[in-house]
């Protein structure tokens, strides 16, 4: 395992910017997980530092190597795609023996039985090795893609939405395996997702990709409580920070143009009256949807009290986020 | 992905069934009466009307495979009796073996001429055709058209300068001069067919290949090739079915060494009659190679490698 650094890194296909002057230290046994819209540049990421696009511009090294010019081959990286991209060819065990028989790994067969028996038992694929990679359900291809990965032993592990195509019941569980398997390996990884219970939980560092920029990075507890703008503090959060006007509760004392408040940040009893929109009970918690002079904000209350629908209730902002015009974070 | 999923009723089954039998029907009579012809004496081969039903003989074949002598009855009485069944049905007609015919070396001539501008022509296609496919490469377009354009005329248009140009090479008559004439043929055929199956192998099997430790080559090798399985087999049966049936070429620029089944056979002919059964033997003969060739790869040409590997 290895600690990796992009240095100024710019990349571009053609006239579309896919990485624009990106600085960003992977630390030694992280679990570093992008957050971006499709096209912020997060997959771009992952294939320059699998060395699958060559840089435009400025450095990336891997355990203090600059590796600007080696193959993919020769960097030592294990990266799982977002399609699954098992080959079609060869059995399940054919293909996770595919990294250890290599010419840069050569491993001894014996040793190569051994590492697929014991990644098989993990994501429990072990009565499927014999299978052909094509005859296996969404879910069993891209757990095979994740085991082709963690047969190895490589610097960093890249992976791109490895998750998004699994039900719910095979995500948490494996959401949990790919943390033990992190922490006990000590193994760095560098993982692209939208979801935030991914994010949250896996993510010992986030960083936040805008149009090919890295707008923050930090742990997830800080881009969540101190995002340093708009954009930041939309991409973390469910139900969705709500963005309001800063006059609307006069709070412009700062030169704030916006506020942003999550749903947690409400407080009842006083403040601005605010029409009920819609109420959604989950259970554990329920959403109200509220109309405020023609803006829609979402809060969270307490389960236990009914509310009705058309009705008025009073609230106010309880330590909202100031933001300027374009956006930034206002301290 | 989306499929329309209907089940055929039996009526359709039928009448499906019966079209492609009739079609069987149509295109395997001919073959089938070139192979009994094969078999009959040549007065048989050309009674009126036609036999169906004949005392096999294999007169044809001995025929086919030697070069006869008609001799006088008193020779032949005076000669020692036969020592195999071929001469005793070649003396049947008054005639001795005068020795084996030139059938054996032109069959392996267009065995050699045929499966070895093949290989060349799926050998280089295939390398081409993956450069096309997978890098960018200056005024590709053009270069496919280029390609493209050497099918546009017939290929006979070119014999003059070809066979000009073959007589001051010195590649008249040579097996070298035939295996690249017909690789230059089928070259553009190969680049294009393979090129559409390369470009439908997902390059994300490639990029996987790399980062597994493979080198560019390597993940062409033992990632693409293997899939691309499928559409170098067809490829290679339409080389094959190009060279092995040429004919006018083979005309013009072989006439000894080099020279391929399909215009020696027609010369049987003129060897002492219309001797239709040597000719369809020549013919039954000259035709196995393809059918094993494309029975053997037939599961090749049947099978969707890729289907379903990668998520659409």
């Amino acid at each position: 395992m290895a600690e990796v650094l992009l240095k100024n890194v710019s990349k571009s296909f053609g006239a579309d910017i896919a990485l624009d002057d990106v600085t960003m230290t992977i630390p030694d046994g992280a679990f570093v997980v992008l957050l971006g819209p499709t096209g912020a540049g997060k997959t771009t990421t992952l294939r320059l530092i699998s060395g699958l696009e060559k840089l435009d511009q400025g450095e990336i090294s891997i355990g203090g190597r600059v590796v600007n010019e080696e193959t993919p081959a020769q960097r030592d990286v294990a990266m799982v795609f977002q399609q699954y991209s098992l080959y079609p060819h060869l059995s399940v065990r054919d293909n996770l023996a595919f990294p250890l028989r290599s010419p840069m790994l050569k491993t001894p067969e014996a040793e190569i039985e051994r590492k697929i028996a014991e990644v098989a038992s993990v994501l429990q694929i072990s009565d499927k090795l014999d299978n052909k990679a094509t005859k296996l359900s969404g879910g069993e291809m891209q757990r095979v893609s994740i085991g082709r990965a963690l047969v190895r032993n490589p610097s960093i592990y890249l992976m791109d939405e490895p998750l998004s195509s699994l039900d719910a019941k095979l995500r948490t569980e494996l959401r949990v395996e790919l943390k033990r398997i992190q922490a006990t390996l000590g193994a760095t990884l560098l993982y692209v997702t939208h979801d935030q219970i991914e994010a949250m939980t896996m993510a010992t560092h986030v960083g936040v990709l805008n149009h090919g920029r890295l707008v923050q990075f930090g742990s997830p507890r800080e881009i969540y409580e101190n995002p340093n703008s708009v954009y930041v503090a939309s991409r973390l959060g469910l139900p969705r920070i709500n963005i309001l006007p800063a006059e609307l509760f006069g709070l412009t004392g700062n030169g704030a143009a916006q506020i942003g408040m999550r749903p947690e940040q409400i407080r009842q009893g006083s403040g601005q009256p605010a029409e009920v929109i819609r109420v959604e009970h989950l259970g554990d918690q329920t959403r109200l949807h509220l109309k405020l002079q023609g803006y829609d904000i979402t809060t969270l209350v307490d389960p236990h009290v009914t509310y009705d629908v058309g009705s008025n209730i009073s609230i106010e902002p309880n330590d909202p986020l100031f933001f300027d015009d374009s956006g930034n974070r206002i301290f | 992905m989306s499929y329309s999923v209907t089940e055929s009723s039996s009526r359709q089954k039928w009448i499906a069934g019966t079209l492609v039998i009739l079609y069987a029907v149509i295109t395997l009579v001919p073959l089938g009466w070139i192979m009994i012809t094969g078999f009959k004496t040549p007065p048989d081969s050309i009674s009126y009307p036609p036999k169906v039903f004949f005392e096999p003989s294999v007169e044809g074949y001995v025929n086919l495979f030697t070069t006869r002598t008609r001799v006088s009855k008193e020779t032949l009485e005076s000669l020692p009796p036969p020592t195999n069944f071929a001469e005793e049905i070649v003396r049947n007609r008054e005639m001795v073996i005068a020795g084996p015919s030139k059938f054996g070396q032109r069959f392996m001539n267009s065995v050699i001429i045929g499966f070895g501008s093949t290989f060349l022509s799926v050998f280089l296609g295939t390398l081409a055709a993956y450069a096309f496919s997978r890098f960018k490469i200056p005024l590709a377009d053009d270069l496919l058209f280029f390609i493209l354009s050497t099918r546009m005329m017939p290929p006979i248009a070119v014999a003059i300068p070809i066979f000009l140009m073959y007589r001051n090479l010195g590649l008249s008559d040579t097996h070298l001069g035939m295996i690249l004439l017909y690789t230059a043929v089928n070259i553009s055929l190969a680049v294009w067919l393979l090129k559409g199956f390369i470009d439908e192998i997902p390059r994300e099997y490639e990029d996987a290949a790399l980062i597994d430790g493979y080198t560019r080559f390597q993940a062409f090798y033992k990632v693409v090739l293997p899939q691309a399985a499928t559409g170098i087999a067809s490829t290679a049966i339409f080389c094959l079915i190009f060279s092995w049936n040429e004919y006018a070429f083979a005309v013009l620029l072989t006439s000894g060494t080099a020279q391929t089944a399909p215009p020696f056979i027609p010369t049987i002919i003129g060897v002492g009659g219309l001797d239709w059964p040597a000719v369809a033997a020549g013919a039954t003969l000259f035709l196995i190679p393809v059918m094993i060739f494309t029975i053997m790869l037939r599961k090749h040409l049947l099978r969707g490698i890729t289907f379903g590997a990668v998520r659409k």
